[in-house]
């Protein structure tokens, strides 16, 4: 597989958009959107994981597709715009860090990231390290995500964006066992997560899902 | 089924089990009898030979583990047995705890069976999960800004934990056919001739990922509030357990990573993070007020000790570590079964409320004192055997680095001494009126003087093929 292909060109389109979203979410002010973009997000996720079912000829991907569609591009982004509006959130994103300052770390992520991932991968097949590259970045832009924001639902969004970036990685790898199971595996911990969100309850117990606010329950304080 | 599948599904199925016991006095004694069998298992597994079966293995390796997981599974459930009254659950709490613990310990030995690295990621996420939940069993603010701690940092740990295994994968696929992917046997095969900087690559993430899980300074920040809030027993096994799970995880990824002679030595880093824990924590005793994360922040010292003895390399240190590991396990949890009780017995877990122990339960004060000194590193307990055998090793091969830890060391065992005497001894604080008698109170206090036997016989006269399996384990990894 090399440039110029539709299969390469079309899975490089795939990954270079979920890394497109991850910047989308970095920039976000309202809490809506951030969940619209992850959703999308979702979707172009569940988009490249299919097309790596048909390019690889791997039939259990297209699980790992279904569920993601389904469960990152409907049911996740409806559960986190229900808690919203429900608990009648503040609808602004805090950031601790401006919106030029992040992108400008996130771009210096993405270049970490392809220093690091290309000359280092230099044995395996050109698809694989790319991607891999891809993965990594969007890896790194979630964890920027949780880092820079405040609020307990972006730090989620961010978590969950951060495994867009796994499963894109194990995807990615053309061969690679177990990848069903673990990218689902994965996904349980997701709604794990975001079942958490609705089980603690954080707006009821704090008045405000600021997780700034939650230092004050931090054990010496007391 | 294979004995490997049976000891984890048996655990799995009591968690089922148990998940339909609605009464108290029924579902504690049903989870010591799961977890009695599941020693049981443990043990007829010894006496077999090492053997693969598809995703799981046993090797020298996890054997020991294996062993010390299941006995302090079972005298965890006994202490949860006798003190799991004061916790006032009401039925649907009784039955996800014990339900809980069932699916963590299959999840722990599971995590430790695994030869495959992504059933072992599985099993650690699993463990995870089910600890999370019981961190968030009172309901409390405290609590839940614990669970959440533990949950947000640890998932973006075992994340990166992904990450690193499919790079990994990434870095040995040209190596492995499909039957043998991610085989942990068939990775060390293959290590000599992966390509070396994707090994490197590899071994990161797995270090940050799993090293989250293992509460290496300073991915620790999620495990002082954990094992503060939730029920004592589960203080006790995630000490006792779902770290060394989180260790040995590292551990095996390291040795991969050591198999090739060109890759950037992965022991520094882990011998860094494990100075910077002991040192930390060293600090950090000092200003505890409150006894579980006073003792929560002596394990991540002791990782740090751990970390070190395996960052130094070779058979003796890889040994020493080791050693820690299990020592570290049984004279821990017996610490929270004795910092536990004595919450129940005071009515607060705060070091300055909680005082004279000896004078007023002398078999808790003094059991209390022993596993102190023990965690502290004196003889005749095992915890002196491995940190002599480490600083040994230190001293031969990194003499200023040993001078750091032993300061570090000598530093947190000062820091256990005054609260050993704070406790322990000190004028007596008033008891909590209702302390129940019986079979209860010696049935919370058998599992720490148990413990601290083990690790003194295991510090005295280790047995022949316990010590011979840890040897040729560390001669396997070291």
């Amino acid at each position: 597989m090399r440039f110029g292909q539709l299969s390469y060109d079309l899975s490089h389109l795939l990954g270079g958009a979920v890394l497109l979203l991850s910047f989308v979410l970095l920039y976000q002010r309202r809490i809506g959107a951030v969940i619209n973009a992850f959703a999308t997000q979702g979707t172009l996720l569940a988009m490249a994981a299919a097309w790596a079912a048909y390019a690889q000829g791997t039939p259990g991907l297209y699980l790992t597709a279904l569920l993601a569609l389904a469960v990152k591009g409907v049911l996740i982004p409806l559960a986190l715009h229900r808690l919203v509006r429900e608990l009648n959130l503040h609808r602004t994103v805090e950031t601790a860090l401006g919106v030029g300052p992040s992108m400008i770390a996130g771009v210096a992520l993405v270049g970490l990231c392809i220093l690091v991932t290309l000359p280092a991968t230099e044995g395996a097949r050109l698809l694989s390290r790319e991607t891999l590259a891809l993965a990594m970045s969007v890896v790194l832009l979630g964890m920027l995500m949780m880092i820079t924001r405040r609020n307990a639902i972006s730090q989620v969004v961010g978590l969950l964006s951060l495994e867009n970036g796994l499963i894109l990685a194990a995807v990615g790898v053309a061969g690679m066992p177990l990848v069903v199971e673990l990218s689902t595996a994965a996904l349980v911990l997701m709604i794990a997560l975001v079942a958490g969100v609705f089980a603690f309850q954080i707006r009821e117990r704090f008045d405000t899902l600021d997780t700034g606010s939650l230092e004050e329950h931090r054990g010496e304080q007391r | 089924m294979p004995l490997q599948w049976l000891i984890v599904f048996f655990a799995w199925g009591g968690a089922a089990a148990l998940a339909a016991v609605p009464n108290l006095r029924h579902a504690t004694l049903a989870n010591v009898v799961v977890s009695g069998m599941t020693f049981m298992l443990a043990l007829a597994m010894a006496s077999e030979p090492y053997a693969q079966h598809g995703w799981t293995h046993t090797d020298t390796l996890n054997l020991p583990f294996i062993l010390v997981s299941t006995f302090i599974g079972l005298t965890t459930a006994v202490f949860s047995a006798a003190t799991l009254d004061r916790e006032g659950f009401d039925h649907w709490r009784i039955r996800a705890y014990h339900a809980a613990y069932q699916v963590f310990m299959g999840a722990q030995l599971l995590a430790l069976l695994a030869d495959n690295l992504g059933v072992m990621w599985v099993a650690i996420e699993i463990a995870t999960l089910a600890t999370v939940s019981m961190v968030a069993v009172h309901r409390t603010p405290a609590a839940f800004e614990a669970a959440w701690k533990f949950f947000i940092l640890c998932g973006v740990g075992i994340a990166l934990a992904l990450f690193g295994t499919i790079v990994l994968y990434l870095a040995a696929q040209p190596l492995l056919d499909d039957a043998t992917g991610l085989s942990w046997n068939a990775l060390m095969g293959v290590a000599a001739r992966c390509d070396p900087a994707t090994l490197n690559l590899a071994f990161a993430f797995l270090l940050l990922g799993y090293g989250t899980k293992a509460g290496l300074v300073p991915l620790h920040s999620w495990l002082p509030d954990a094992h503060a809030e939730g029920p004592v027993p589960i203080s006790a096994v995630l000490s006792g357990l779902l770290l060394n799970a989180a260790m040995l995880a590292i551990l095996r990824a390291k040795a991969v990573v050591d198999g090739h002679p060109d890759t950037v030595a992965p022991g520094p880093f882990l011998m860094a993070l494990g100075l910077a824990s002991v040192l930390l924590a060293a600090l950090a005793l000092w200003k505890r007020r409150d006894a579980r994360r006073f003792f929560a922040w002596s394990s991540i010292e002791h990782m740090g000790i751990a970390a070190f003895a395996f960052g130094i390399g070779g058979a003796a240190a890889t040994l020493a570590g080791l050693l820690h590991l299990i020592g570290h396990s049984l004279v821990k949890s017996a610490i929270f079964f004795g910092v536990g009780r004595a919450a129940q017995v005071k009515g607060s877990q705060k070091i300055a409320e909680v005082s004279g122990l000896v004078a007023s339960h002398p078999a808790l004060g003094w059991g209390l004192a022993l596993a102190i000194l023990a965690i502290g590193g004196m003889p005749p307990f095992l915890l002196f055997a491995s940190e002599f055998r480490l600083l040994s090793a230190a001293m031969a091969e990194w003499p200023w680095l040993a001078l750091l830890l032993a300061l570090g060391m000598l530093t947190a065992f000062a820091a256990l001494i005054t609260v050993l005497q704070a406790m322990c001894f000190g004028e007596r604080t008033p008891d909590v009126p209702a302390t129940p008698g019986g079979w209860r109170k010696a049935a919370a206090a058998t599992p720490l003087w148990l413990h601290l036997a083990a690790a003194a016989a295991l510090g005295i006269a280790m047995p022949a093929g316990f010590a011979s399996m840890l040897a040729m384990a560390a001669q396997v990894i070291g």
